[in-house]
This record gives structure tokens, C-alpha cells and sequence, in this order.
């Protein structure tokens, strides 16, 4: 038997584990995979060495900002956050009976859920700026393309967190509304969706501030919005209108995300 | 302890068909060794009967299989004179129907009222969006379900969230929401588990004074053996894979019970 006040006796275990020969390998071939990306992103240290001084000369171009198109500028962030808050209304309404749908478990078939998380995966993977320009082409220039666009990422965004959050929920509320012969809507309904609304809550939130960043550039490809006022201003090489929006963007953003901050923290107690 | 001096006794339930009749039920998951086999055992309407064992005996999984919850892996149940095998979903549902669940941690929907949690336990007879919310719900449904409420003290409670309850409030209201529907037979599984011993004596007593009342067959597990013992018609004890014990309480005292847990 061990002598327990025999403690010298035990070796220490060692600070760092020693990896396996397997596990040596993987981070070897992972090394290799980030230097193999770094070569096709075109790393070149000598025009690296050379940015500062034409960032430089860009910012003593830019500045001061221009204020002469507040106005006409101020119009276009308007348009843009309504842009974002449409798209963003519209896309967190459709993703909860989507994601009903996807949630494993819920009210639909194992086929189901996962033809609809793939139409999910689907709407995730292609960028909103893409989305944007198939949009443009289905229903013309404009707002309405952009909010359309930010719509569908919405969904793809929403309704796959929904479904997870749905999954995660607690299982009891469900299983006592089950024992008393509740249809597996009914239980959808008054136990799973209520006890996930905190999570929908964030979710929704963070859908929102994802909104506002992607509104700002949908404008590049002709979807409405402040967007086009920075490419216009860069093809004219107006720098200081440049600057203008840039900081409008960022000042807007930036309120967005503390909004969202307060928000979570004041609807669901939760800072995150 | 004698039998007629315990708080709300009744008198023997007279044998008719069961209410839950279990042959030779297995349970196992995956490939692991069943945790239970060859468990077979009646519940005749009226009668309460208390489920014992020690942790991991498979008490919960007994119920739940009882309830059609979980499939069993061999054996066959008749729940309420239906046999459970192969029976389709709208039949299920309206079985279930007659039967509700008090668990340990309560189970109500935190984030909504008192009154809409007891709603709910009518969405097995009532389908629909007008069962989801009390804002929703018709005048009869929000009138039974304060009369639930009424019964186990918790109707000025109706429009607190549930998760601004006690521990016992909570439980209380998951009574009002089990007995609601006016179900027939009822599984409370560790229904005091997670009280501090005050409260668990109070809604033990609530519990039985009103499943009594209303000639509800009960199933309940508990690690209390004075609870097993003075609410119980009846105890099985579940030990080792196997049914130990299948005895009238009145044969019973609290030191043979524990022999269940050796």
C-alpha cells in the first residue's frame, strides 16, 4: 500500500506534456499550411517597409475631413442604418420558424433539419456583398437590394443560432408539457422558445451591429447606402470626404455595438 | 408508526384494472449493461406507490419508460389499459393526456408567469396558440388554472415570473400545473429532492392531500424512507438491476427499506 505521507517518493508530473509523434506532425503540417497561406496572400516585406509613408501622405491628404457634405452625407448613414434595421427586422422574424425547423429534435424529422441547416450554410457562406450584387441584378439599383441582401444573411445568421440555442434549452419544461400529451408545437411554443429568448435576444442584437457594418459597404456595389460615397470619393481621389465617411462609419459602428452592449445587459442581465 | 395515524390516510383502493401494469421491463443504453431487466410490476387506479432505490438504480428511466418518455429495451407496458408498444403519436398524446409529471427541479418555464406555467398543463386536452400564453388563453382556461392555483396556495402568485419563486413556491406551482388537467395518474419523480426539509414536508403534504382528494394514482420515487413510508400505499424498491421489493407499506418499516440501498 502507498504510504500517503510518502509524497518525495512520487515523481512530479512534467509542466508541459510531451506531444505525440502524431500530434508533432499536425502542428508541423499546420505551421506549413499558415507560411504556404502567407506566400499566396502575396507577403512582401519590402512593400511593407514602404506603406507607412503613402498611408502617411494619404492621411495629410485627408485631413482635415471634409464637412462642406455633412449633410448629403448624413442622409446616406440615415439611409444605411435603415438599410440594417429593416434587413435585420425582417431577416430575425423569418430565421424563428427556420429555425424551429432546423433545431434538431423540435418538430421536424432528422431530414428536415438537415436539408434546412444546409440552405442555412448555404445563406452563411455566400457574403453579403455577393448577395448584395444578385440582389441588385433581381430587383434593380438601389436601398432595396441592400436591405434584401442583409435580410438573407440575417436568416442565415439567426436561424442557425436559433436552432442551436433551441437545442441547448432546458429539456425539463419540454418533458413535463410532453408527459401531459402536448403536441410537439404546443411544447415548441410555451416551453423551448420562451426559455431560449434570452439567447434570441443577444443573437438578434449581435444580427443588428453585423447588419450595420455590412450596410456600410453594400453601397460599393450599387445596393444603397453611405457605401457609395466612399467609392465615389476614392475614384475622384476626394480623400477628405473619404475621411468623412470612414469616420461617420466608425463613430456609427462603434455606437451599434455599445447600443447592443447595453441592451443585452439591460433586457438579460448579460454582459457579453 | 401506525397506518391509520398518518396525515391524510385513505382507506385500501379497490383492485380494479391496473393503471400501469410493467412485464418484464429492460432498459439499457447503447451497449452498455442494462441498468434494469426483468422489472415487472402493477399500479391499481387510486393506489400511490413509492419507487425506491439508490442513485443511478434506474428509478427515473422506470417512470419515464412508464410514461413512454423513453423505449424501453424489452418488455411491455400497459398504461392505462393501452398497451404503449407500437402506439402511433395521436394516440400517445391523448393517453398522456391523463397523465402528468411533478420532477425534481420543477421544470416550469422561467421566464413566464405563474399563471401561463399551469396553462400549459392543459395543452394535452386544449391545442393551440391560445394555450401558450395566459394573455392568449380563454376565460375557462385562466379560471381552472387560477383554481389550480387556489389549491396549493399560489393564486396571488399567478402573475410573478417563475423564476422568482422559492424552491417550494416553484414546486407548488409544478403541482397546479400536473393537476390542472385533472389527470388520472401522476409520476412525481424526487418531487422534494431539491427543498430544504421543511418545504419538502409541506408539499408532500399538499401533494397527497390533493391527489387523494381527487383519486389520482401516484407514482413517486424518493430517498426519504419516512416519506416512502407515510405517503405510500405501496413500495418497490429497484436494486441491482432487479426489483427487490414489491410490498404493502403496512409490511414494511424504514429499516428493511434501507436494505434496498446495501
Amino acid at each position: 500500500m502507498t504510504d500517503p505521507g510518502n509524497t518525495a517518493a512520487r515523481a512530479t508530473p512534467a509542466r508541459i506534456e510531451r506531444p505525440s509523434a502524431l500530434a508533432f506532425l499536425g502542428y508541423g503540417a499546420a505551421l506549413l499550411v499558415i507560411l504556404w497561406s502567407f506566400r499566396g496572400a502575396g507577403w512582401s516585406g519590402e512593400r511593407l517597409m514602404h506603406a507607412p509613408p503613402a498611408l502617411a501622405d494619404f492621411m495629410t491628404r485627408s485631413w482635415p475631413p471634409a464637412t462642406d457634405a455633412l449633410g448629403r452625407l448624413g442622409l446616406k448613414m440615415i439611409e444605411t442604418l435603415q438599410i440594417a434595421v429593416a434587413g435585420a427586422a425582417l431577416g430575425v422574424v423569418l430565421s424563428l420558424p427556420i429555425a424551429l425547423l432546423a433545431a434538431r429534435g423540435l418538430i421536424a424529422g432528422r431530414a428536415v433539419n438537415t436539408a434546412v441547416r444546409v440552405m442555412l450554410g448555404v445563406m452563411r457562406a455566400v457574403p453579403d456583398i455577393a448577395w448584395a450584387l444578385v440582389f441588385v441584378v433581381a430587383v434593380g439599383l438601389g436601398p432595396f437590394a441592400g436591405m434584401l441582401a442583409i435580410v438573407v444573411d440575417t436568416i442565415g445568421f439567426c436561424g442557425r443560432f436559433f436552432a442551436d440555442d433551441m437545442e441547448a434549452a432546458d429539456k425539463g419544461p419540454a418533458e413535463a408539457l410532453t408527459a401531459t400529451g402536448a403536441r410537439r408545437l404546443d411544447i415548441a411554443a410555451s416551453a423551448t422558445i420562451p426559455a431560449s429568448i434570452p439567447a434570441f435576444i443577444s443573437t438578434s442584437l449581435y444580427a443588428l451591429e453585423k447588419a450595420v457594418r455590412s450596410s456600410t459597404i453594400l453601397g460599393l456595389v450599387g445596393a444603397g447606402g453611405i457605401g457609395i460615397e466612399l467609392k465615389v470619393a476614392f475614384d475622384l481621389f476626394d480623400y477628405p470626404t473619404a475621411m468623412t465617411v470612414i469616420g461617420m462609419i466608425a463613430v456609427v459602428v462603434i455606437v451599434v455595438e455599445q447600443l447592443g452592449i447595453y441592451a443585452r445587459k439591460k433586457i438579460i442581465g448579460v454582459e457579453r | 408508526m401506525a397506518l391509520d395515524s398518518k396525515a391524510g390516510a385513505r382507506a385500501a383502493p379497490v383492485i380494479t384494472m391496473p393503471d400501469l401494469k410493467v412485464e418484464g421491463l429492460a432498459k439499457a443504453f447503447g451497449a452498455a449493461p442494462a441498468i434494469f431487466s426483468d422489472v415487472s410490476f402493477t399500479v391499481s387506479r387510486g393506489e400511490a406507490v413509492a419507487l425506491v432505490g439508490s442513485n443511478g438504480a434506474g428509478k427515473s428511466t422506470l417512470l419515464r419508460c412508464a410514461l413512454g418518455l423513453i423505449a424501453p429495451s424489452a418488455g411491455r407496458i400497459e398504461l392505462l389499459g393501452a398497451e404503449l408498444t407500437g402506439l402511433g403519436g395521436r394516440d400517445m398524446r391523448a393517453l398522456r393526456a391523463q397523465t402528468g409529471l411533478v420532477a425534481q427541479k420543477h421544470n416550469l418555464v422561467p421566464r413566464l408567469s405563474v399563471l401561463s406555467n399551469v396553462i400549459h398543463g392543459l395543452l394535452g386536452q386544449q391545442s393551440g396558440p391560445r394555450y401558450w400564453h395566459q394573455a392568449l388563453a380563454p376565460r375557462a382556461a385562466r379560471e381552472k388554472a387560477m383554481a389550480a392555483l387556489e389549491k396549493v396556495s399560489m393564486a396571488d402568485f399567478a402573475q410573478r415570473r417563475a423564476d422568482r419563486l422559492s424552491g417550494g413556491q416553484s414546486q407548488r406551482v409544478a403541482i397546479a400545473r400536473a393537476l390542472v388537467a385533472s389527470p388520472r395518474l401522476l409520476i412525481a419523480d424526487e418531487p422534494t429532492a431539491s427543498l430544504d426539509p421543511a418545504a419538502g414536508e409541506e408539499v408532500m403534504a399538499l401533494f397527497f392531500s390533493l391527489v387523494r382528494r381527487e383519486n389520482v394514482t401516484v407514482i413517486f420515487t424518493s430517498h426519504n424512507m419516512t416519506h416512502a413510508l407515510e405517503y405510500g400505499d405501496r413500495i418497490l424498491g429497484l436494486g441491482r438491476g432487479r426489483l427487490q421489493l414489491d410490498a404493502p407499506v403496512a409490511d414494511l418499516c424504514a429499516a428493511e427499506l434501507r436494505k434496498i440501498y446495501d
